[in-house]
């Protein structure tokens, strides 16, 4: 199985433990990776709070690239990343005099871009079955509680994907790998998001209340899929703790790190040493 | 998220229903707004209310009419699209250098400006800390799309 690959700037920065993470796993799936040539940043929350024509265009040139490159289907990991580039090839979908408009100014020809996939759908592509098949190392004692944040599921008229207020796929995934998914009540709400430098008591309050609600319904880790969720849940979760007077010390692990688990690898192997948070040695 | 505004999302998007858009440029909900699309997402009449917040905040820039809180959130988002228009990619160390540098001119703020300077050990120690960011290859197509994007210098 190959996909187009766009990392974005998180993953190429200081979250490169994700695409540590993503390269390992799905390696020792046979997933081929085709990293996108040149590939630009999406723009992320600053181009569509500031010019909405630059919101459209940057996604639009990194479409018009994996599509020179002969990518039907893309890889884009955060979820920051995915909507911006979901919403972008949408837009000009719809709209003749647009995708002209912003094919000039991004100077390439954007008419099919990829399929663009976030990393519940590539696993969902490998089949829960076959996921399951390949486990060496059932994860019988993990009770994680899947975090979905903001924009895996939302908007839903942009995103397509699974339910916007009670999403499931990220259970079954682990639930595929014998891990115990709890039922909690903050999967999808947000964490701070990009707030972390601007304003980070936004961050320190809620990321807190994702934790504590977490911890209150007996998850012994989180699992979430996108940088910045990791960023406020694992790296601000100490300033968090002081902030609040609670203390949590929960494992927030990438989803990719906890299917390489279960495929055998190890936590060096996946960079999830590299985390703020380690899990306690059992 | 709406439990920490002064105006919900609904009564600011009141407000613009009825043509306020100078009371709804002054509430503090638009700056406070995470953009987690939740109000979009709910709301029974299909009102893209996060795209609304966008709107507000970019007119609020633009006529000066941003709360100090605000300042903060626009003068860290024009230097990451500074950051994105001279790389192509973003490079954390210049984009955290710039912010923390135009805050602490305004504010004079040490606190601020050495605030989570304990992190950076922290995250070297974890190979996290990438003191060269990337650049892409054709930063000249970059630049051009900003200027036919109209930001240019702006950004």
């Amino acid at each position: 199985m190959n996909f187009g690959y766009y990392p974005g700037c998180a993953l190429h920065g200081s979250s490169d433990d994700y695409e540590q993470s993503i390269r390992a796993c799905l390696g020792a799936l046979g997933i081929k990776l085709e990293e996108i040539d040149d590939w630009i940043c999406c723009g992320a929350t600053a181009a569509h709070s500031l010019n909405h024509k630059l919101a459209i265009a940057l996604p639009a040139r990194n479409l018009a690239l994996a599509q020179r490159q002969g990518c039907a289907e893309m890889l884009a990991p955060c979820p920051m990343c995915s909507g911006q580039l979901l919403r972008a090839g949408q837009a000009l979908a719809s709209d003749a005099a647009l995708r002209s408009e912003i094919s000039s100014i991004v100077e390439a020809e954007v008419n099919d871009g990829p399929r663009v996939l976030n990393i519940i759908q590539v696993f969902e592509r490998v089949g829960l079955k076959a996921l399951s098949d390949a486990v060496t190392k059932p994860l019988k004692d993990l009770k994680p509680a899947c975090y979905y944040g903001c924009l895996l599921v939302r908007p839903p008229a942009v995103v397509g994907f699974d339910d916007a207020e009670q999403p499931q796929s990220m259970e079954a995934v682990v639930a595929a790998l014998g891990a115990k998914p709890v039922d909690w009540n903050y999967k999808t709400e947000c964490c701070g998001a990009g707030m972390t430098m601007a304003s980070p008591e936004t961050v320190l309050e809620l990321s807190g209340k994702i934790l504590a609600n977490a911890a209150a319904h007996g998850a012994n880790c989180l699992v979430a899929a996108c940088p910045m969720c990791h960023v406020n849940l694992d790296m601000k979760q100490a300033a968090i703790q002081e902030y609040s007077g609670a203390r949590y010390d929960l494992p927030v692990y990438y989803l990719t790190d906890v299917v390489g688990m279960a495929l055998g690898l190890s936590a060096s192997e996946l960079g999830a040493d590299r985390h703020f948070v380690l899990a306690r040695e059992a | 998220m709406a439990g920490r505004m002064d105006a919900p999302p609904t009564k600011v998007v009141r407000l613009v229903q009825l043509g306020q858009w100078d009371a709804a440029m002054r509430v503090e909900s638009i700056w406070q707004c995470v953009s987690c699309q939740t109000c979009s997402a709910r709301c029974p009449k299909l009102v893209d209310c996060a795209g609304v917040m966008d709107a507000l905040r970019q007119l609020a820039f633009e006529r000066g009419a941003a709360s100090p809180a605000g300042r903060a959130v626009m003068v860290f988002q024009r230097a990451f699209l500074e950051n994105i228009r001279r790389y192509g990619r973003l490079n954390e160390i210049d984009l955290i250098a710039r912010f923390k540098g135009e805050v602490f001119l305004k504010s004079r703020s040490l606190a601020f400006l050495f605030r989570d300077a304990g992190l950076a050990g922290q995250l070297h120690k974890r190979r996290k800390l990438h003191l060269t960011g990337e650049k892409v290859r054709d930063r000249a197509v970059v630049e051009r799309i900003f200027e036919r994007a109209g930001a240019g210098g702006a950004a």
